[in-house]
């Protein structure tokens, strides 16, 4: 197996931030310090970058199986390496569900073919996402799951979702909720606001988000279950994530870069690669989701990574599928978008994320001697703009073309194999 | 102007411009062979994914009166049912030569969608709750032939009463109306208004009978009879007593007070009266001036271009 | 662009109006069944004080005005700017018209007037009233009637109006 010095870095990981070079060998991280000079290296160049642990993604739509024409395993794969990414939990919404062990294991398994990086399914939490019964939680959790959601849509019956806790509480697993009231946003295209008022488009109102929140902050607060909220986009939300976290309940929230950089009124000219659910909001929730960010409130940045193909973007806005893709510009639209220092950036997309995916025993970890080499090295003031065709991702539907953006991944290693290195996939 | 999707987009400069335009229009109209040679060798093409009878005939009554070819697809003939998209659907009419689409949609946006996939003007006949913007000039028109108001709408007092919620005529009105000087109020219970209000250029109330004896003009929007079923008002008796132009109401309005409707009619239900019995209805104004207005509209997209303007 | 010279002032103006006004009841031997029709914009006032000048001579004629913007063969490539609506309140069939304009150049306005107006009916005889005549003609068209016959070349503008002419050369 070929050694790797990456020379020349700034490290930062949960222990700090220290100048340091790092040599990768067998998989693991062999040695740090500085001015290290093993004979047989290949030397990877990280002048001026930030050498991290990977990222972890809690949050990516794969689409294999059911949806190959809009990204597959390997490809979805492909990009997460390039932007960074040593693991991506794959969201259940496939066809058929990832509601059985088999499916699971179908996802993991395309995942370690690809090779480009850690691919944890999450399991849904009824059977087909339809919200009328429980998946089996002990066996998934027994094959390796360990986040479950009807992402997609939101568990609505709240004795189910009380059952789902209740039943979760021994599993060592984590419910995740994709927060909508169905019935308060039925046909809704874009956020409830002036906006939607002006453009004549159904709207998704804050409340819908809210209420849902409010109503698994309670369950936890009943049941003792762990809750991980998933893209949290008003600034309600965020008070309620906060005044919950303060009262000591074990709930997590990420939030997604386009809801830290993006507003509704992007919509004005009706293009659909601008419909996301949750929608995108007004400033005062991205400043709201900023600063939940920021005060810890929001513990990790989560692409919801959301490929669609063309012609499926291409619909009437109210039968356009919403979404947009995430994982190559995540880091990019986060350096250009908060107003926080890069090691508490890093940490909302590495190890923060890594301990709610419970991955954490291999992922997000300290850059030292002996432990697994999940690794990416950035620049974190390279300004660059999205060229589709250079997208990894099997779609193209991202509104960020056009948009400088900051920080761009340089190299990645996923169990010290370089999966990106110069930013070229190496497979 | 390449395209004309929405009052907003197109500005007041155009919305004057097509106005004094409509008035030649109407002039033709008025002749006996109301045809001109204006946009021979165009070709209009309507495409109605939304069933609107009354639209697409006038638009094809403005195109053929000035001398343009048009085409109809409208979507109960169309290959839309066997899957084609939007796209393919467009670009196959495109290949056959069309220098104008005029649309109709029960989705917001698609005329800007459209516009993305040919390089024909696009005409937005009604896009889902969004815009209408012919509707709207030809309210225009009414308004200021009746009005004699040519100068503007300034100190006009409009009330658009009824869902505005759900209407695209209601959008592309208060932005016309606005633009050219009226004080808009807006009519209606909150479940039928749009959910904010307070950036739009308008006076909101419930009260009909408070504003009913100040308006010059009384602009009544249809009511569509599945909103009951959306819990939006509880039923059409109560919505007729509290915001339909009751026999009781029509004489408390003003001499001159116009009232308009851009069909088709509830009767019973937003009017409570026969329309041949209110003095200031202009409703087939209204439809008259539909055709003018979008002669206009087509000669401007059609017939306009970049060299300077001829000397004699 | 060089400043105006002037080439008729007012009063010549005025005397060429009366003398295009004689000149045309003497041709129409009267004014029975004669129209004045001035083209928009630049021909309408000179169709008023045309039709001001033969009332002066004892004789009466309508006077009208057509717009003949959706009748040229430059549709589609210069800006749509409507001018005042046409108004013709007499009957055009069996009339003999008078097109009245203020300069005649090109020869394409008056072609595009004559297919307008022969729309609203079919007139015995078409006549054709212009205080200037500049030259340049694109289309097999003479005037009938001509204030002031005036030689330019195609760079230069021509105004008319009642308070006179102006000649301005140069690019524009």
């Amino acid at each position: 197996m070929h050694e790797y010095l990456i020379q020349g870095g700034t490290v930062i990981d949960p222990t700090g931030e220290r100048r340091a070079d790092v040599l990768v060998r067998d998989g693991i991280v062999a040695a740090v310090g500085e001015g290290l000079e093993p004979p047989d290296a290949n030397v990877i160049d990280a002048t001026g970058c930030i050498v991290a642990p990977g990222f972890v993604d809690l949050h990516t739509h794969l689409r294999e199986p059911g949806k190959e024409e809009a990204e597959t395993i390997e490809t979805g794969s492909r990009a997460a390496a390039k932007g960074g990414f040593t693991c991506v939990v794959a969201m259940p919404n496939t066809d058929p569900t990832q509601d059985c062990v088999s499916v699971v294991e179908f996802v993991r398994n395309q995942g370690l073919a690809a090779g480009l990086c850690d691919v944890r399914p999450s399991g849904s939490i009824t059977v087909g996402r339809t919200g009328t019964q429980l998946t089996p939680f002990a066996e998934l959790a027994a094959a390796g799951v360990r986040i479950f959601t009807d992402d997609g849509s939101g568990v609505q019956d709240p004795l189910l979702m009380r059952r789902a806790f209740e039943y979760a509480l021994d599993l060592d697993i984590v419910l995740a909720q994709h927060c909508e009231v169905a019935r308060l946003t039925e046909g809704a295209v874009m956020h409830e606001g002036h906006c939607c008022s002006e453009f004549g488009l159904p709207g998704w109102p804050s409340i819908a988000e809210e209420l849902m929140v409010y109503r698994d902050i309670e369950l936890v607060r009943l049941t003792g279950a762990p809750l991980h909220i998933l893209h949290l986009s008003t600034a309600g939300s965020v008070e309620l994530v906060r005044r919950a976290k303060a009262d000591g309940l074990p709930v997590t929230a990420e939030a997604t870069p386009h809801h830290i950089s993006l507003t509704d009124e992007l919509l004005a000219g009706y293009s659909a690669l601008y419909k996301v659910n949750p929608p995108l909001r007004t400033m005062s929730d991205v400043e709201a989701v900023r600063a939940g960010l920021a005060d810890g409130t929001i513990d990790a940045i989560a692409t919801d990574h959301a490929p669609h193909a063309p012609d499926t973007k291409e619909r009437p806005l109210d039968q356009a599928p919403p979404g947009m893709l995430g994982l190559e510009t995540a880091l990019g639209v986060s350096l250009a978008s908060l107003d926080m220092p890069i090691a508490d950036v890093v940490a909302a997309l590495s190890w923060n994320p890594a301990k709610i995916a419970g991955v954490d025993d291999t992922h997000g970890r300290p850059i030292a001697e002996g432990e697994p080499a999940n690794l990416t090295v950035f620049d974190p003031n390279e300004t660059w703009e999205v060229v589709p065709a250079d997208l990894a991702s099997k779609s193209k539907n991202t509104p960020y073309v056009g948009v400088q953006l900051q920080g761009r991944t340089r190299h990645t290693f996923l169990r010290g194999q370089p999966t990106v290195l110069d930013g070229a996939p190496q497979r | 102007m390449k395209h004309f999707r929405s009052i907003a987009e197109a500005g007041p400069d155009a919305v004057r411009r097509l106005l004094d335009l409509a008035d030649h229009m109407a002039e033709v109209n008025r002749r006996p062979n109301p045809k001109v040679p204006a946009l021979r060798g165009k070709t209009v093409c309507n495409v109605f994914f939304e069933d609107s009878t009354r639209t697409r005939l006038s638009f094809e009554t403005a195109a053929k009166r000035l001398s343009a070819d048009t085409m109809n697809f409208s979507v109960s003939s169309s290959s839309l049912n066997k899957g084609e998209s939007l796209r393919d659907t467009i670009e196959t009419i495109a290949a056959m030569g069309v220098d104008a689409f005029v649309i109709r949609h029960r989705s917001t946006g698609t005329p800007w969608q459209i516009a993305q996939w040919t390089n024909a003007s696009i005409v937005n006949a009604g896009d889902g709750w969004h815009a209408h913007p012919t509707q709207a000039l030809l309210d225009c028109a009414t308004i200021r032939t009746a009005f004699g108001r040519s100068d503007g709408f300034d100190g006009l007092r409009v009330a658009i009463v009824g869902d505005v919620k759900h209407s695209r005529v209601a959008r592309s009105d208060i932005e016309a109306f606005s633009m050219l000087g009226a004080d808009v109020t807006l009519v209606a219970p909150k479940t039928l208004l749009p959910p904010f209000t307070d950036r739009m250029p308008v006076a909101v109330t419930t009260d009909l009978d408070a504003v009913l004896s100040e308006v010059d003009v009384l602009y009544l929007l249809r009511m569509q009879t599945e909103r009951m079923t959306e819990a939006l008002v509880p039923d059409l008796r109560e919505y007729t007593a509290r915001f339909g132009l009751t026999p009781a109401r029509v004489p408390r309005l003003a001499d001159h007070a116009l009232v308009m409707h851009p069909g088709p009619m509830n009767r019973g239900v937003e009017i409570a009266v026969d329309p041949a019995e209110i003095p200031g209805s202009v409703i087939t104004q209204q439809v008259t001036n539909g055709i003018a207005v979008r002669m206009a509209v087509l000669f401007d997209l059609l017939g306009s271009g970049s060299l300077p303007e001829a000397t004699s | 662009m060089s400043h105006p010279k002037q080439v008729l002032g007012p009063d010549d103006v005025r005397r060429a109006v009366t003398r295009m006004a004689h000149e045309i009841i003497e041709r129409n031997q009267g004014s029975v069944g004669v129209a004045l029709i001035g083209l928009q914009r630049g021909g309408v006032w000179l169709a008023d004080a045309l039709g001001e000048a033969i009332d002066r001579i004892g004789h009466t004629v309508p006077v009208g005005s057509v717009d003949c913007s959706l009748y040229r063969d430059d549709i589609g490539l210069r800006p749509v700017s409507p001018g005042s609506v046409s108004d013709i309140s007499f009957d055009v069939d069996g009339a003999t018209i008078v097109l009245v304009d203020d300069v005649l150049y090109t020869g394409r306005t008056v072609k595009a007037a004559l297919d307008a107006v022969t729309d609203y009916g079919r007139p015995t005889a078409v006549q054709l009233a212009v205080l200037v005549d500049r030259g340049h003609r694109e289309l097999p068209i003479r005037p009938d009637f001509v204030g002031k016959n005036l030689p330019t070349s195609s760079d230069e503008q021509v105004v008319a109006t009642a308070d006179g002419v102006t000649i301005s050369s140069g690019e524009r």
